[in-house]
């Protein structure tokens, strides 16, 4: 990691709609530059924590916590405060472009509209920077698909010019919410390549939202696992993928089919993700894991560490079983 | 024993261009012939557009070919909506992606299970009871389940309701088109599992669409490979992912991101998907190809038969003239 202070800071984040959490107390740490992921099934709260970090969700949402971008608490900021942030240093691209984007005004002016938000740009220059844009996130024949409208672009080309709109603003961050699970196999290769290539370019943070174990194990330096609104695991990329700690992450794992060797059943997990608003005592997890005990249904395990030694980059999993005082986990997983 | 059979089938939409454009005619699917024998899966993989799944409403009879013919259990599918064709769709079932859809909201679980016996006149009064009673174990669902309506269900519980309904005939033939890809990885494993095993204990054959490969190798015993309508590589599904031959389906495989570390480097194709609208002349993926020759833009490669026994459609193969099956 380039910089121990980390850029945008998340601590002890909880969101409620209507009194039935959606969040329940999610910490994370975003470092200048880096890759990290978030994986998850639907509703463990992978996305509603950017939507509540950047002040996305409606009124009507109860949000708690803190998140500060370089010390700036951005939760219950202004609004003037908000806009600069949003957009400007931290941008959010979302699964489904041809929704986000406004159906009846060309794609390069929707563009041109996050430069003058952003960057004061006006006219030619404007123009010209749309240009540069449309070339950078690769949109063939630029000068000419600058006015093109959404529905005469392709869902990919759409995702660019989405891409394009973050990029205005010159993001220090760029959350990316599911940003290739509506395109086709070969057209999110060509995204993913382009995510990779505009970090190595800008020097960007990226955060990539998944339900794709494989898509956030290629693009992530660092990945955390949400389950029922918290974060039950968070390590590098290759170990947890090489040593998942948490059972619900090893659950995951072995529920996805391989494509080469030899077939194998698949270990599915049992049950299915609780009701937010029927949570079950202890660990969340408990009643559909197999190594579970009695004392996890007693009290939720906090993210503890678990790497081996402290020399180790650090390896968390919220998990009675795998933080042991004694420090062998990974002797317990084998 | 074969138990379906696709002989050249060929569908033709009219489609439309918009306000000022002028109708250019869509071939959805173009000379496809597949053969799927009972008991077994035939995987069926390709980008949206491909056809994969005017490909599946064809073998069910759902849609007429424009030409070409179809063959269920030895005979020609009898015309829609006649009784004859009636009786046979007892025989052969459809599960979609989306439960919620396929489902009535109005009606009771155990009230649409038992709906396809009343239509079909299969079993009486008590009998039928039993039947949906049996087909909800079959597939994994609480006896008291039965009683909720689909909005009640979890995403994995609906799509075994669609499954128990799609079951209640006793088909030999299930169409699945898309049916684990709106489900969590936890809940698609139980579903993909209990497909399997409910083949094993009937003798189900499968006609699986999909573009999840990874879910396609492991129900399949072979795979079709579709782009721009028309099948580019076929073969024994361990075969076909390990070492594919067709240029397309090799970059399919190399842009599925795996957890682990990479295999190969990763091959992006340039361009957007296909058109079918805007179908390019000779091969239909030469204009994406990275290996693509001055022959692949005039001339349209046959499916023929590679040393290996898979079929190839391409000019760079080494393959033999097809017998039986020809473009």
């Amino acid at each position: 990691m380039p910089d121990d202070t980390p850029l945008l800071t998340i601590r002890g984040l909880t969101v409620a709609f209507a009194g039935v959490p959606a969040l329940r107390g999610v910490d994370l740490d975003i470092h200048a530059g880096e890759s990290l992921g978030l994986v998850g099934e639907s509703g463990c709260g992978k996305s509603v924590t950017w939507l509540a970090a950047l002040g996305l969700l409606p009124a009507t949402a109860a949000v708690r916590g803190s998140v500060t971008l370089e010390g700036q608490e951005l939760l219950g900021a202004p609004p003037a405060r908000l806009d600069a942030v949003r957009g400007g240093r931290v941008a959010m691209i979302f699964q489904d472009p041809s929704s986000a984007l406004n159906p009846v005004r060309r794609v390069g002016a929707q563009v041109a509209e996050a430069l003058a938000l952003h960057r004061g740009m006006r006219g030619a220059a404007a123009r010209a920077e749309v240009l540069r844009l449309f070339d950078q996130v690769g949109i063939p024949d630029a000068a000419r698909r600058i006015d093109a409208w959404p529905h005469e672009m392709s869902g990919g080309q759409n995702q660019r010019v989405m891409i394009a709109i973050a990029l205005a603003g010159r993001p220090e961050i760029l959350v990316a919410d599911e940003p290739t699970t509506a395109l086709d196999a070969t057209i999110q290769a060509q995204i993913l390549d382009l995510l990779r290539r505009l970090q190595a370019e800008t020097g960007m943070a990226l955060v990539l939202i998944s339900h794709d174990l494989g898509v956030v194990a290629d693009m992530c330096r660092r990945v955390g696992v949400m389950y029922a609104g918290r974060v039950v695991e968070m390590a590098e990329s290759d170990a947890l993928f090489a040593h998942p700690a948490h059972p619900y992450t090893r659950g995951l794992l072995a529920a996805l089919p391989d494509l080469l060797g030899p077939r194998r059943r698949l270990a599915s997990i049992p049950g299915a993700v609780p009701e937010p608003w029927n949570l079950p005592p202890g660990c969340p997890f408990a009643p559909r894991c197999a190594e579970a005990i009695a004392a996890c249904s007693a009290a939720e395990p906090a993210l503890a560490e678990t790497a081996p030694d402290p020399g180790s980059p650090s390896h968390r999993a919220a998990c009675i079983r795998v933080a042991a005082p004694t420090p062998t986990p990974h002797l317990v997983l084998a | 024993m074969t138990l379906l059979a696709l002989d050249r089938v060929s569908r033709v939409y009219a489609g439309h261009r918009g306000l000022f454009g002028r109708a250019r005619p869509v071939r959805a699917v173009d000379e496809v012939s597949l053969v799927l024998d009972a008991g077994r899966t035939l995987g069926v993989v390709g980008e949206s557009g491909c056809g994969k799944s005017t490909t599946g409403r064809i073998a069910l009879g759902l849609e007429p070919p424009d030409s070409g013919s179809v063959r269920f259990e030895g005979a020609a599918l009898p015309p829609p909506n006649t009784a004859a064709w009636r009786r046979q769709r007892a025989r052969m079932q459809l599960v979609f992606q989306d439960p919620l859809a396929a489902l009535d909201r109005r009606l009771t679980v155990a009230a649409q299970i038992a709906e396809p016996l009343a239509i079909h006149g299969i079993g009486s009064g008590a009998d039928r009871a039993e039947r949906v009673a049996q087909l909800l174990a079959d597939v994994g669902l609480r006896p008291d389940l039965g009683r909720r309506h689909p909005h009640e269900l979890s995403g994995g519980q609906r799509q075994r309701a669609v499954l128990a309904r799609a079951l209640a005939t006793d088909p030999v033939l299930l169409v699945c088109d898309e049916p684990v890809s709106a489900l969590d990885v936890s809940i698609q494993a139980q579903v993909v599992n209990m497909l399997l095993d409910l083949q094993a204990a009937r003798g189900i054959a499968m006609l699986f669409i999909s573009h999840d490969l990874k879910v396609v190798r492991q129900v399949s015993h072979e795979v079709a490979v579709m782009y721009l309508g028309r099948v580019v590589e076929q073969g024994p599904a361990d075969m076909l992912f390990a070492e594919p031959v067709h240029p397309y389906t090799q970059a399919l495989v190399s842009a599925i991101p795996t957890p682990g570390p990479r295999r190969a480097a990763r091959i992006v194709l340039a361009g957007d998907p296909p058109n079918p609208a805007a179908r390019p002349p000779g091969c239909a993926f030469h204009p994406r190809c990275p290996v693509a020759i001055a022959r692949c833009a005039s001339e349209t490669p046959a499916l023929g038969h590679a040393q290996d026994g898979r079929l190839v459609a391409c000019h760079l193969a080494a393959t033999q003239a097809p017998t039986g099956i020809a473009a």
